[in-house]
């Protein structure tokens, strides 16, 4: 066991090593979920409250990233926000793991029709453009935060649901498992005690490569009037706030929202490859 | 008479992230003219590596650090390798292991055949096609005006080893090398095959270089047998005399360890031991010394090269056959 | 070729049922009562009842989905209470200019990524390969809608180079007769060359923000693949028949390497018709994408499930005429199935 820790602690040396962006990353994840703990006790003003300065001032000592239209401070909302944009992606990444992950074991241990009617589901998912089935769906639900992460959840189940379905699949024939088997294990035992927990470092890269977009998808839905309602500290919904003032010149209100939104996908994205290229080193490309 | 091809003292390393590879040290050998040369080894010793050097296709890690290759008198690696470019797949060709992979798998295979007449020959439109039907024919394919348009991958194994040697004919080079050509296929389309590149090589006198973990093969096969070991050639000379006296300890394991006729598998011996890491700082002379039963101090000692009788060649300090230097 | 382009429409028949289920299904978990939404505030609860009636909500949910299907098939696909226009008609007269944009944005991604990819994948290591790779990661953590302010901002208010960011067509040029739909072809056949140029202008900004996203997933495909085509058997084979570097290159590789390319090519255009939207929203396009925005703001849902319906099936259409392309590249696609 120690020797599989150390060749992983020498690969994950050697992925650092190759690739130092991958430390900032992680270093930089560490902020984020820092910022999103603890973010409403550090943010300098009242994220919510108008006129703690002069409405749309550039960038100065006493707000380092400006003020809005209504004179809010855009660094502490964008602070704020952090809690928001994290929890809505990983609510919407937990529930499509665990759902995807379950149906996608489901299906690949035993096959058959329960095989057919998963894999009927996800290809049906497939089928749409997934940023515009979410949006049907928060526009069918009902235009509420928890249906954002309903949406989000649901376009993000069939990449779950192919991983988990890819691997145990194999598993289902690996010699532990045809052991376990002979000794008279039941075969919901054998899923949950051999097959699920061999699925999940595959399902954690699947992870962390999901977030990212999740964020994106969640922001994209915020930024076209979804979910999200003002006066709502949320970065794609500031970036829409500040959309109308770019053309005439107060870049501030949308750069910092967005540019925060975009090393948070970044940070994810950049963490998720150096993730898979531990877990699976032959992918690495 | 000079050799059509001589490798002369070719040393070749591959750098590596995790070092330096000596993939082959101070190798040399020679091939007549139509004649027919076995060079075997376990895998791992560097006979692909030394057949990729001499075509000139080894990796872009691998850097030729000394020696020569000449071809017919030309000195292959002379500007870079450039001299090579015009004569690789038409004086010199190749065919591989594996011929269902080693075929462009979306090209039909006689435009395959034809890409290498439309590169080295003037032949062009009809006329090229009308020569690569010719060429499939020639491989014994039957009916090749039908296979001309076939796949690779609606042909049987030793179908696609039959293309992939009229690719290499196509042109009618002065020397094949053939790289396991029987592995990944049939047993009983191993021989076909191996009579086919027999044939053809008497048939158009050309020389023959094959490559071959089996030293059964070799024997059936070669007029003369180079032995490898971890990037060294340890033993050159003329089959017949390579089995009965083997000189090299590693030979002579190898033969011991190759069935002649039916015999029982526990009268093979193996070999105990594996090949050295190539990459290590401190690799002694004679790598071969870490597995061999007849080491001694003097094996530290710079190797020697010993003649047995003409033509049969020795790099050892304890040959076990009589030799002289 | 015809048995294998028609077996490839049947295997689409699946997805478009599945696509149709969904549509429906989303039209009846509208919030609240569809009909009391249907008959406004002032609506009495009789009004409420005939609407109920009129739009079959009174009958089983199977007998609804056949009304429903036989609507689509009529091309019933309700009315935009916004602009009081059958809703068909409003996509169909919209989806010129969204096709037109997300065309432009694919063409360019692929002229940009494909060879970006080969001269990264022929070159390990290099700075081009990193370059590569940092645009494969970058590019698709960019948010598309903040990408293309930035790019309004910058060169439209900073540099003055770009028109303003609001639409299709300067509002002083006249759009072209429609023949297309597309400006930039429709004004070449009328042959009046300010159009075109105005045009082209507008669609520049739109299209480079969009085709910055979909570049990553395509570049990071043509290397990896490519990659791997180089390290096949087959390239030595070709390299050791003495077959011309460009022979090789491309005739060898890069034809094997299209092969995953194409198949990401639907996750491609899933991206891409995605990201169309928050484009058009940033650019004020006229596309059925902002149309859709405008009608959820409205909370006017017909036009919404309309839209959904129409983007699935374009994508349903989209991702058949890949297979079929496929099943033309790969020889292998005549015998599997």
């Amino acid at each position: 066991m120690t020797s599989v820790w150390q060749k992983r602690l020498q690969t994950l040396r050697y992925v650092v090593g190759e690739n130092p962006l991958s430390l900032a990353a992680f270093l930089l994840f560490a902020a984020f979920v820092l910022l999103a703990l603890v973010g409403p006790s550090i943010a300098p003003f009242d994220a919510l409250a108008s006129n703690v300065g002069a409405p749309l001032s550039p960038p100065s000592l006493a707000h380092w990233f400006g003020t809005d239209s209504l004179g809010r401070d855009i660094l502490s909302r964008v602070i704020i926000a952090t809690r928001l944009d994290l929890g809505i992606a990983v609510a919407a990444v937990g529930i499509s793991c665990i759902l995807g992950g379950l149906a996608g074991a489901f299906a690949g241990y035993f096959g058959g029709w329960t095989d057919r009617i998963v894999g009927r589901l996800s290809d049906t998912i497939m089928a749409f453009p997934l940023f515009v089935l979410a949006m049907g769906i928060v526009a069918a639900l009902g235009n509420t935060v928890a249906n954002i992460v309903i949406a989000t959840a649901v376009i993000n189940l069939p990449f779950y649901i192919r991983v988990a379905r890819a691997e145990s699949s194999v598993l289902r024939n690996a010699g532990f498992v045809e052991a376990a088997r002979l000794a008279g294990n039941s075969e919901v035992r054998l899923l949950f005690h051999h097959i699920i927990p061999n699925i999940l470092p595959p399902m954690t890269v699947q992870i962390s490569l999901n977030m990212g977009w999740a964020i994106l998808n969640a922001a994209g839905l915020s930024f076209i009037g979804l979910g999200v309602r003002p006066p709502a500290a949320e970065w794609g919904i500031m970036v829409a706030e500040g959309a109308q003032y770019i053309v005439s010149g107060e870049w501030w209100i949308a750069l910092f929202p967005g540019a925060v939104l975009m090393l948070a996908v970044f940070c994810f994205n950049l963490l998720g490859d150096s993730l898979r290229d531990l877990v699976d080193p032959r992918r690495r490309t | 008479m000079n050799p059509l091809l001589s490798v002369e003292n070719l040393s070749l390393e591959f750098r590596t992230r995790s070092g330096i590879v000596r993939a082959l040290e101070n190798v040399s050998l020679q091939l007549p003219e139509g004649g027919s040369l076995g060079l075997v080894g376990e895998s791992g010793s560097g006979k692909s590596v030394l057949s990729f050097a001499v075509l000139g296709i080894q990796d872009a890690a691998a850097k030729i650090t000394g020696g020569a290759i000449r071809f017919a008198g030309n000195d292959l690696l002379a500007d870079g390798g450039s001299a090579m470019k015009n004569m690789r797949g038409r004086e010199l060709a190749m065919i591989f292991q594996n011929p269902r992979v080693a075929l462009n798998p979306i090209r039909q295979v006689g435009q395959q055949i034809e890409d290498v007449l439309l590169r080295h020959t003037a032949l062009r439109g009809a006329a090229a096609r009308a020569r690569a039907i010719e060429c499939l024919s020639d491989v014994r394919i039957p009916d090749p005006e039908r296979r001309y348009t076939a796949y690779p991958f609606e042909l049987s194994g030793g179908m696609c080893q039959r293309v992939m040697i009229a690719i290499a004919l196509a042109c009618k080079p002065r020397l094949l090398i053939a790289d396991e050509p029987t592995t990944g296929l049939d047993v009983t389309t191993q021989a076909a095959i191996m009579r086919l590149i027999r044939d053809l090589g008497r048939e158009k006198g050309m020389a023959t270089l094959l490559i071959t973990h089996d030293l059964g093969l070799a024997r059936d096969f070669c007029d003369n047998i180079a032995v490898m070991h971890a990037g060294h050639i340890v033993e050159v000379g003329a089959t017949e005399t390579l089995f009965r006296v083997p000189a090299h300890p590693y030979t002579a394991q190898l033969v011991r360890a190759t069935p002649v006729g039916q015999e029982r598998l526990e009268a093979l011996a193996s070999i105990p031991g594996n090949l050295p890491d190539l990459r290590r700082s401190d690799l002694p002379p004679c790598r071969f010394s870490e597995r061999c039963e007849l080491r001694s101090a003097t094996c530290a000692t710079p190797l020697p090269t010993l003649t047995a009788s003409a033509g049969h060649v020795v790099a050892c300090h304890h040959p076990q056959a009589r030799t002289s230097s | 070729m015809i048995s294998t382009i028609l077996k490839r429409l049947l295997g689409a028949i699946p997805n478009l049922i599945g696509v149709v289920v969904v549509t429906f299904l989303l039209t009846r978990a509208l919030p609240g009562d569809p009909a009391a939404f249907f008959a406004g505030a002032s609506g009495t609860a009789e009004a409420v009842e005939e609407i109920r009636k009129k739009l079959g909500l009174d009958k089983s949910l199977p007998e609804q989905f056949i009304v429903y299907v036989r609507d689509l098939a009529r091309g019933d696909w309700g009315m935009s209470h916004a602009t009081g226009q059958s809703v068909l008609t409003e996509l169909t007269t919209r989806l010129p200019a969204s096709l037109e944009l997300t065309l432009a944005a694919l063409f360019l991604a692929v002229i940009v990524a494909i060879p970006l990819g080969i001269l990264a994948a022929t070159r390990p290591g290099s700075w081009i390969d990193h370059l590569c790779r940092g645009i494969a990661t970058a590019g698709v953590s960019l948010p598309t809608f903040f990408t293309g302010l930035l790019l309004a901002y910058v060169f439209y208010f900073l540099l003055g180079w770009a028109p303003a960011p609001l639409g299709r067509l300067d509002p002083y040029l006249s759009a072209p007769a429609q023949v297309t739909g597309f400006y930039l072809i429709d004004s070449l056949i009328a042959r009046d060359f300010a159009v075109f140029v105005g045009a082209l202008k507008q669609l520049i900004l739109p299209t480079v923000t969009l085709a910055l996203f979909v570049l990553a997933p395509l570049a990071r495909m043509t290397r990896a693949s490519m990659l791997g085509v180089l390290s096949a058997d087959f390239i030595r084979t070709a390299r050791a028949s003495g077959l011309a570097p460009r022979t090789v290159l491309f005739t060898y590789a890069f034809r094997n390497a299209l092969l995953p390319v194409m198949t990401t090519l639907g996750m491609v255009f899933s991206f891409l018709l995605g990201s169309n939207v928050l484009v058009e929203k940033v650019f004020a396009w006229p596309g059925i994408g902002s149309f859709a925005i405008e009608a959820l703001v409205a909370s006017d849902y017909a036009p919404v499930q309309g839209f959904v319906l129409s983007m699935a099936l374009l994508y349903v259409l989209l991702n058949l005429s890949i297979d079929i392309a496929y099943g033309f590249v790969d020889p292998r696609m005549k015998i599997e199935n």
